[in-house]
């Protein structure tokens, strides 16, 4: 059990998606359509979310607006009093089904961009879509909905960061996400494709520091480091279970998109269990929970209350085993790999793009 | 960024007073973030309308509660303000 409750839901409605970027926060075992919740549990998982405390709504994908009932589900979410974010490309986000996002409640749209230059973001999307998110964005703006824009950054996009901050603030964007692509999953696999030099990372910061000076007040810009370049690792969404829950297009319940890569947990279902069972009672929910799971240099560590001992997927992922220090932290003995990835010498980017696996014929 | 007494605050485009029943408390929303408030951060927020100043806001909570509440209206905004949910209109 746990007094926490928590105020973030993020619904992954589907892994369908139009585009095929490298860094995809998806795991690598994408859901197929046939196996997504119905929009009647989508309902029942909102509602129960919302009963549980959640404030904050992400509809998110894959390319959510794949999805024919994300209308339906919006208005549902806004009849809780859940303030939702529509996570998208801006594919597929036309004046009519833009016109029905608002008149079921939408208060939110980021879209993503991958580049200022039109020529490397659709090498990195995979797919010819430009010109459809600026002309996403235009109608996200005149309609009305509080608008961000999201930015993953990497070695091909990073010496543009300048460019980007300018087309966001042209496209009209409230605020601006920058945020440094992080290894898991996909990511992961993209790694020495993907990896900035140290260089690139200190001028972007200088570059957006100035930036958000300049542009307060009138667009916010959040800026995320790349933990590979950082001392200490991110606290994992304020620690494991506390605040956060993802929800999978198959109903899988997370405490962070990237878990189900920890294959020694096993994540129940909300077609099984309700969300409260799952957020108190599941033990995958519990496993990371306080510090007793903690191992050394974590537990006797001052640190262990303000980061949480990092990322418990990244640790799983590079060390085998999702108990140890997150090997971004200085004080991990494995902190030596991650120094390896950076000094990498960088390959020309071939990515590997993503794609859901065909069907295995039986 | 700090607001004075003759300053015009409304609340950012993006964020929205609502009440949260489960925790029983006014809450702030915005994209991707909540603030919890108190009954005194609701009642001063209720008077923000990007018409009155802080000085206004401060008068109709001050005959309200019976005392001086100047500087603590002009920090409470303030501190909102340095986090960009508060704009000086």
């Amino acid at each position: 059990m746990t007094s926490e409750r928590p105020t973030t839901l993020l619904a992954e409605l589907t892994h369908r998606c139009p585009l095929h970027c490298p860094y995809c926060s998806n795991p690598l075992d994408l859901i197929r359509a046939e196996r997504e919740l119905s929009t009647d549990d989508w309902k029942r998982v909102f509602t129960q979310a919302r009963a549980l405390g959640v404030l904050q709504l992400g509809l998110s994908g894959g390319e959510p607006m794949i999805r024919k009932d994300l209308e339906e589900l919006a208005a549902h979410a806004r009849g809780l009093g859940l303030y939702s974010t529509l996570v998208t490309s801006g594919l597929g986000l036309t004046r009519a089904r833009a016109e029905r996002l608002r008149e079921s409640g939408l208060e939110h749209v980021q879209i993503s961009i991958q580049d200022a230059d039109p020529e490397v973001a659709e090498r990195i999307a995979g797919v010819s879509s430009v010109k459809q998110k600026m002309a996403a964005a235009a109608i996200v703006r005149e309609l009305g909905f509080a608008f961000s824009v999201n930015v993953v950054l990497h070695r091909a996009n990073l010496d543009r960061i300048g460019a980007i901050i300018e087309l966001a603030a042209e496209l009209g964007a409230d605020r601006l996400e920058l945020a440094n692509t992080q290894y898991y999953g996909w990511g992961l696999e993209n790694r020495a494709s993907l990896m900035p030099t140290r260089d690139q990372v200190t001028r972007a910061q200088a570059i957006t520091e100035e930036a958000i000076r300049r542009y307060k007040g009138r667009m916010q810009i959040l800026f995320v480091l790349p933990d590979y370049f950082e001392q200490y690792p991110k606290p994992c969404y304020g620690g494991w279970g506390k605040l956060y829950i993802v929800v999978g297009p198959d109903g899988k319940a997370l405490p962070c998109h990237g878990a189900t890569q920890i294959t020694t947990l096993a994540f129940d279902n909300v077609r099984d269990h309700s969300l409260e069972w799952i957020w108190q009672e599941s033990a995958a929910f519990q496993a990371f929970r306080g510090d007793s799971w903690m191992r050394e240099p974590c537990r006797s560590c001052p640190r262990k209350t303000v980061d949480f001992g990092g990322c418990r997927c990244q640790a799983f992922a590079l060390t085998g085993a999702a108990e140890n220090t997150d090997p971004v932290c200085v004080l991990s003995p494995d902190r030596g790999m991650i120094d390896a990835a950076i000094a990498e010498p960088s390959e020309s980017p071939e990515y590997r793009y993503r794609v859901i696996a065909e069907p295995q014929r039986a | 960024m700090s607001l004075t007494e003759d300053s015009v605050p409304l609340l950012w485009r993006l964020a929205r007073l609502d009440f949260d029943p489960v925790r029983n408390r006014p809450v702030l929303l915005y994209p991707e973030g909540a603030v919890l408030l108190n009954d005194t951060g609701k009642a001063i927020l209720e008077l923000v309308d990007g018409r009155r100043t802080v000085r206004e806001i401060a008068g109709i909570l001050g005959e309200r509660y019976q005392t001086d509440v100047t500087a603590d209206v002009s920090e409470y905004l303030s501190h909102l303000a340095e986090r960009e949910l508060i704009r000086d209109v």
